[in-house]
């Protein structure tokens, strides 16, 4: 069996692949994090809740419906991403004018809301969710064995980055969005619909924590926790990175859940707190975030 | 990022100028609140007492920080909770006697604040809150998996001792005139701060960051110095807590915790002396008759967060304040 610093590569390749699965979670979620702040100026909480709500969608699809996993890959971020425009619109929207502590403390109320009451439905074991038929299996590579699934996961997860980084930067819309996060008042003045921007914004924002869900449930079993342990390494992870720029923190994400991966195999003791002791190094050297503006 | 988002009103409701006339009447409170203190074990069950003070204390701290200094710490539970890991600690294994035993995790408590205070006030607004956080999650994973810390069963069975050797603690009695006393003066440091020429230079840093910068303060050695007050008050509380209880467990360092206090000032009211106290009362005095509906509580408390956040900025104490027109 071939080694690399005395680790067979199986394990290391596997481990970087997990890696790799992770990061791709921490990119969707952080990019949705960063669009959001930055037009609506408020760090969603709940952003970990509607990703486990997105896993619990798939399941309810296929269990209730018996839509499977392409129909649960469209339809649970529709789901997710309309129950988002609810939340901005009822509750989100009254604090606009307010500091912006109370967009945390609202968003975290509404994370304990939705993970309380999916606690309550389906108990904490977490739910089983199968890898579409089309998926299984997997490549024998030379130096490991490639599930297909977790290919795809990094495919889709890369594929939906790089189309949002595309419609924010290179379409009109993008434009608008851009220019709105700039200056809101005076893309209103030029007649844009800024309070319905903010909406969708938000909505989109979400749905994106939804399509993640979707893609890890059939990987970790869906179980109404797993919002809530990701979301503070996904903060870690906007913290490193910065929310000024949309490659940014695709970029970081994909990064530190690598890292991540790397630690499980050298030292597997610091794999869970690896990322945090990331952030307090960058905080040493460039408290901005690698690809912040310093304010 | 667009950080120019009019701010119509500032987190904290806007300080009324206090007269004599208000702090006769704060001082009147605090009487009352030391007779209340002295009566209430007669009526009512002392280890509830016991658990509302703590969190009290634990609050006052917490609103120290945000209140006073603006800075909305999400990692609260860091604090609270590795004090109380140190102090049951060294109550059983080490057999120090229950005074030195809070006293070191109420030290330890300082030292982690300085720590990650030096870290998180390189940051400002939201990004101070999620470093916090994001520090305090470290905390966890670290009493996680420690060896002192006994991991998931935490360090059960924690004698009480004897007070400097002598009081016996086990008697619930004795065990409230302690926890009453460091609660008192816990409060008393904390409205002195406050009011102390530190306190108001706290405020003007919270109000206008920039305006205080220009004035010539160095406004991150003042941050810096009541995130560290801050964390040693709320270990203080921690520490208590777990020679009370004689437990502490990984409940005390979870994200969760740090949830609940901000929950009990937001309640009680930001930026009031007392509304922490009021704030820990209604959470603690809900969550114990609520106990049997298990994961409601998450539910509820997550209700009142968006009910408080939305319709009740200004908390009960907040409330009371603005109608009689007194600073409380």
């Amino acid at each position: 069996m071939m080694t690399i610093f005395g680790v067979p590569t199986q394990a290391l390749f596997g481990q970087l692949l997990l890696g790799l699965i992770n990061g791709s979670f921490y990119a969707i979620l952080s990019l949705g994090l960063a669009i959001i702040f930055g037009l609506l100026n408020i760090i969603n909480f709940a952003h970990g809740a509607l990703y486990m709500m997105g896993a619990f969608v798939a399941w309810m699809l296929l269990t209730y419906f018996g839509l499977g996993y392409w129909w649960a890959l469209g339809l649970a971020p529709l789901v997710v991403g309309v129950f988002g425009i609810i939340l901005e619109r009822v509750l989100i929207a009254r604090l606009y004018k307010l500091d912006h502590l109370y967009g945390l403390l609202l968003t975290f109320g509404l994370a304990l809301i939705i993970q309380g009451l999916f606690r309550n439905q389906y108990g904490v074991s977490g739910l089983p969710y199968a890898i579409p038929a089309e998926l299984s299996g997997g490549q024998r590579l030379p130096f490991m064995f490639l599930p297909n699934y977790r290919a795809w996961v990094v495919v889709a997860s890369l594929a939906v980055c790089i189309a949002t980084w595309l419609v924010i930067e290179k379409t009109k819309l993008g434009a608008y969005l851009r220019a709105a996060t700039e200056n809101p008042t005076l893309v209103q003045a030029f007649g844009v619909n800024v309070p319905l921007f903010l909406t969708l914004t938000y909505g989109f924002g979400v749905a994106l924590a939804g399509f993640a869900g979707v893609l890890a449930a059939p990987i970790y079993s869906v179980n109404p926790n797993m919002g809530a342990d990701i979301i503070i390494v996904v903060f870690a992870v906007v913290v490193i990175g910065g929310m000024g720029s949309i490659l940014g923190s695709v970029i970081t994400g994909f990064a530190l859940g690598l890292v991540e991966g790397l630690t499980k195999v050298f030292y597997p003791e610091a794999s869970s707190t690896v990322i945090f002791v990331i952030m307090v190094l960058v905080l040493l050297v460039k408290p901005a975030g690698l690809f912040g503006r310093t304010a | 990022m667009a950080d120019t988002a009019a701010i119509d009103s500032a987190p904290i409701a806007a300080a009324l100028p206090e007269s004599r006339d208000d702090k006769a009447l704060q001082r009147k409170i605090f009487l009352g609140l030391a007779v209340l203190l002295v009566v209430a074990p007669l009526v009512l069950y002392p280890v509830y007492l016991m658990k509302v003070l703590c969190f009290a204390l634990f609050a006052l701290a917490f609103n120290l920080l945000l209140g006073y200094g603006g800075l909305l710490s999400f990692g609260h539970a860091a604090y609270f909770g590795m004090a109380s890991y140190l102090a049951a600690y060294s109550a059983k294994v080490w057999g120090l006697t229950p005074e030195v035993a809070i006293l070191l995790g109420t030290v330890t408590a300082a030292v982690l604040g300085l720590v990650f205070g030096a870290l998180a006030i390189r940051r400002q607004g939201i990004y101070f809150s999620m470093i916090t956080l994001a520090l305090a999650q470290m905390a966890f994973f670290f009493a996680l998996q420690a060896k002192f810390t006994g991991g998931e069963d935490g360090i059960q069975a924690v004698p009480r001792g004897n007070l400097f050797g002598v009081v016996s603690l086990a008697d619930d009695r004795a065990m409230y005139a302690l926890v009453a006393t460091v609660f008192f003066l816990g409060m008393l440091a904390i409205y002195r701060i406050i009011h102390s020429p530190f306190g108001q230079v706290l405020k003007a840093i919270r109000d206008n960051e920039n305006r205080a910068v220009s004035l010539g303060y160095r406004v991150n050695q003042y941050k810096l110095a009541v995130f560290v007050l801050s964390a040693t008050l709320a270990g203080l509380a921690g520490a208590t807590k777990a020679i009370v209880f004689q437990l502490a467990s990984l409940t005390d360092v979870h994200w969760s915790m740090s949830g609940e206090v901000v929950l009990m000032t937001l309640v009680g009211g930001m930026g009031t002396v007392f509304g922490p106290i009021v704030g820990a009362l209604v959470i603690v005095t809900m969550e114990t008759y609520l106990a049997q509906f298990g994961a409601w509580v998450t539910v509820i408390q997550g209700c009142v967060f968006v009910l408080c956040v939305l319709l009740f900025r200004e908390g009960v104490v907040g409330l009371i304040a603005r109608k009689i027109r007194k600073p409380l």
